[in-house]
């Protein structure tokens, strides 16, 4: 009877995740058969079994991290001979010695990547390599991670690094922490960092009422934060209160959306790629200048329609709170331009750089719970707008198809709607409309 | 070159009387150089020496730097104090030698039981059109070495009071006099004597920015410091005065204070002076710094002949200024 341990495969690893197993249990190994997959936080590595024997149980779950020396999986006897000593000893640089082979096969992640990928919350498996040997590169990363529409994970931090003005210099940085002042919320200088007068400035700006800068006003961090909740407090609050909101939903089936979009994503250099998201933001922009009854607002007691599409994203900031930036005229971009604007205003409200405009003049929101796993999304509506369209997770289910049973990747769009400006059909209406624009994304 | 009439004092004259007081305090104390007798030095320093104290104690030397030094440093193990003039720091090279592996090693390789109280004065630096290989600034490469002091006296009182304690010093000491500052001429007071030799010193205080300099190069940044006055901008001025060991804390205090630093130096940019002290500050005040520290050096060419050549090469109050007004502006 003899362990499986998890190996030191490096002088400087202290534990290791694992990652797959190649065997089961009642296997029959041979010493120096494959037995698993670690990674190493630098490379994924095949594991060698130290012994023959009969693979008794399996003690630790893919996914698992684990320290050096921790069983991983138990042999049962049968005679085998006694276990090599644990090759606890550091192994030299040179790999000959070490009881590993390397997979001979393309590494499918970098440690990068796989770090860049936990970091933006970023599933492996589901990203597409497009690397050498469809090795995933930190640009499919970089992908996959761009914002959806409501990318709320506190760990999703596709903006991280772009963060607040590019240059501050340290002894501004410094003194911005001591007086409180958010970087983030600083104008940039043109060609020259923001330096000490800059943040002195801004500390006794923030003192007066009323900023007078473009951007939204920029009490310290935590300030807005409550500032912020409590905002949202009052204006859902009144949504609810004056709103008679009615609620409709429509199962869509996107498979022909996606598989136009991952025939096209194929052409594309990444950054122009598409996700999912985009193509529900072009066609619920398309369904809402269609359906211009749910687009503008509800102001003294009567509907006065928006003048244009400019479609809120609701996007949850770190830290909490929420806002819902427009992408100006969303009905005239091309999809390219819808993805690029929604990144844009996703990047910059998590930075806190809004424009005002953004602010205050969505005259439909679209919210997509659906990245956080949900499957629908009821809203509320944010007023004086008239209607907030959901979008849920795209999830594969059977799904029947002229008489025959297929699975099919589906999303559950609900609407949201008030009532005193429109009625059931029209709201039916539009979840049509987003329907039949998402069976022909070549026209979106 | 500043050609003020002298009301008092020059530094030529400064630095001829702290010699002489040497002399007359110590009669270990004694002068070798080439033309350092009945020339009077090549910069006239030594002027009227020989006069007083005799070819015994200002002696002149061939034209052999490696010779005469390595014999300074022969007379100092032997119990003499010397001071060994050369004539600029370019012809010092012949002598790297026996700075480095005798002066300045010897207390180490005897293990503490040989020091080298020795003195070597040199001239450096440009300006008076006297070409490649008369003008440059290596006192930055001898502020390398472990083992030496180096000092860069940059006005009267310091041309007067830094050989005493370079002489009291139980280990070589290298003063590095600038060529346009022999004539620099003012106010001594009479009682003038000593100086600390540990210490940089702030020679005008400011607010807005600190002009670190040294030797030739701090009256340019004082120049530059009026010019940014009259735009209505506060310069303080730093003078290294100790090449090394340098004062980090006069620095950094001063940095502290102004948060931006523009570093002035005469010797080339590349591993330069100005790049050890700006590495220091970066070092120890970068959250401080509200600006990348500017560097202001000499050209990285042989020092041209041609006056305009010259004077475009090396650092002037206008550039000075510019950088200052560098770390406030663009960037």
């Amino acid at each position: 009877m003899s362990d499986f341990t998890m190996p030191s495969l490096g002088a400087d690893m202290d534990e290791g995740t694992l990652l797959e197993w190649l065997v089961k249990p009642g296997d029959t190994v041979q010493k120096g058969d494959l037995m698993a997959v670690v990674d190493t936080s630098k490379a994924a590595v095949e594991v060698e079994s130290f012994t023959d024997g009969v693979v008794e149980s399996l003690v630790v779950e893919p996914g698992t991290r684990v320290p050096v020396g921790a069983v991983l999986a138990t042999f049962a006897a049968a005679g085998a001979e006694p276990a090599p000593p644990e090759p606890r000893k550091r192994p030299s640089r040179h790999a000959a010695k070490m009881p590993v082979a390397i997979a001979e096969e393309p590494l499918v992640s970098s440690p990068l990547v796989r770090r860049e990928a936990e970091r933006a919350g970023v599933d492996l498996a589901t990203v597409t390599g497009t690397g050498r040997g469809g090795a995933i590169t930190r640009a499919d990363v970089a992908h996959a991670a761009a914002p959806p529409a409501v990318p709320a994970a506190p760990h999703a931090r596709p903006s991280e690094g772009r963060r607040g003005p590019a240059r501050v210099t340290p002894y501004a940085r410094r003194l911005a922490g001591e007086l409180g002042v958010d970087l983030d919320r600083l104008p940039a200088p043109e060609r020259r960092p923001v330096r000490a007068t800059d943040v002195r400035a801004a500390a006794a700006g923030s003192e007066r009422p009323a900023p007078e800068r473009p951007e939204v006003a920029a009490p310290a961090q935590a300030d807005r934060r409550e500032e912020m909740r409590r905002t949202i407090a009052t204006v859902m609050a009144r949504s609810k209160r004056e709103i008679p909101h009615y609620y409709l939903t429509l199962t869509i089936d996107l498979d022909r959306a996606l598989r136009w979009m991952r025939e096209r994503n194929r052409d594309l250099p990444v950054a122009q790629r598409l996700v999912p998201a985009a193509l529900l933001l072009k066609a619920a922009a398309l369904a809402a200048a269609a359906n211009p009854g749910l687009n503008g607002f509800w102001v003294d007691d009567e509907f006065r329609p928006g003048s244009g599409v400019h479609l809120g994203v609701a996007v949850s900031l770190r830290g909490g709170g929420l806002v819902a930036p427009a992408i100006h005229d969303a009905d005239q971009l091309d999809l390219t331009d819808v993805m690029a604007g929604m990144r844009d205003v996703v990047t910059r409200a998590r930075a806190g750089r809004l424009r005002r405009a953004e602010l205050s003049d969505p005259t439909i929101t679209v919210t997509n719970l659906g990245e956080q796993g949900v499957e629908s999304v009821h809203g509320v509506i944010y007023p004086p707008q008239v209607a907030l369209v959901g979008f849920g997770r795209v999830t594969e289910r059977p799904w029947a198809v002229d008489g025959l049973l297929g699975v099919r990747p589906l999303t559950v769009a609900t609407l949201a709607a008030d009532h005193r400006a429109t009625d059931g059909f029209t709201g039916g209406r539009f979840l049509a409309a987003v329907d039949e624009r998402l069976q022909s994304p070549e026209e979106l | 070159m500043t050609t003020v009439t002298t009301v008092e004092a020059t530094y030529r004259e400064a630095m001829r009387e702290a010699i002489a007081e040497a002399m007359r305090a110590d009669e270990r104390v004694f002068l070798m150089g080439e033309d350092v007798g009945s020339y009077g030095g090549s910069f006239a320093v030594s002027l009227g020496l020989l006069e007083e104290f005799g070819p015994e104690r200002i002696r002149d030397a061939p034209l052999s730097e490696s010779g005469f030094v390595g014999a300074g440093i022969g007379a100092a193990l032997g119990g003499m104090r010397p001071i060994v003039e050369i004539m600029t720091v370019n012809f010092s090279l012949l002598a790297l030698d026996q700075i480095l592996n005798n002066a300045a090693s010897l207390l180490h390789m005897s293990g503490g039981q040989f020091n080298v109280p020795l003195v070597i004065r040199m001239t450096t630096g440009a300006g008076r059109q006297l070409a490649a290989q008369h003008s440059h600034s290596l006192e930055g490469w001898y502020a390398h070495i472990p083992g030496l002091r180096v000092l860069a006296p940059a006005t009267l009182e310091d041309a007067r009071g830094m050989l005493a304690p370079a002489l009291a010093d139980p280990d070589p000491v290298l003063i590095f006099e600038h060529g346009s500052l022999y004539n620099l001429a003012g106010e001594l007071p009479t009682d003038a004597g000593a100086v600390d030799i540990e210490h940089a010193a702030i020679r005008r205080s400011g607010e807005d920015v600190t002009l670190i300099a040294y030797g030739g190069c701090v009256g340019k940044a004082m120049a530059a410091a009026d010019l940014l006055a009259a735009e209505g901008s506060s310069a303080e001025v730093v003078d290294l005065r100790t090449l090394r060991p340098l004062d980090d804390a006069t620095i950094l205090a001063s940095v502290r204070a102004t948060h931006r630093a523009v570093v002035v130096d005469e010797g080339w940019r590349s591993g330069s002076l100005a790049a050890e002290v700006s590495a220091r500050i970066t070092e120890q005040a970068f959250y401080d710094l509200d600006a990348p520290v500017e560097r202001v050096c000499t050209a990285e060419v042989p020092l041209p002949y041609p006056r305009h050549l010259e004077e475009a090469a090396l650092p002037q109050p206008e550039t000075i200024a510019a950088a200052a007004r560098r770390t406030w502006e663009g960037g």
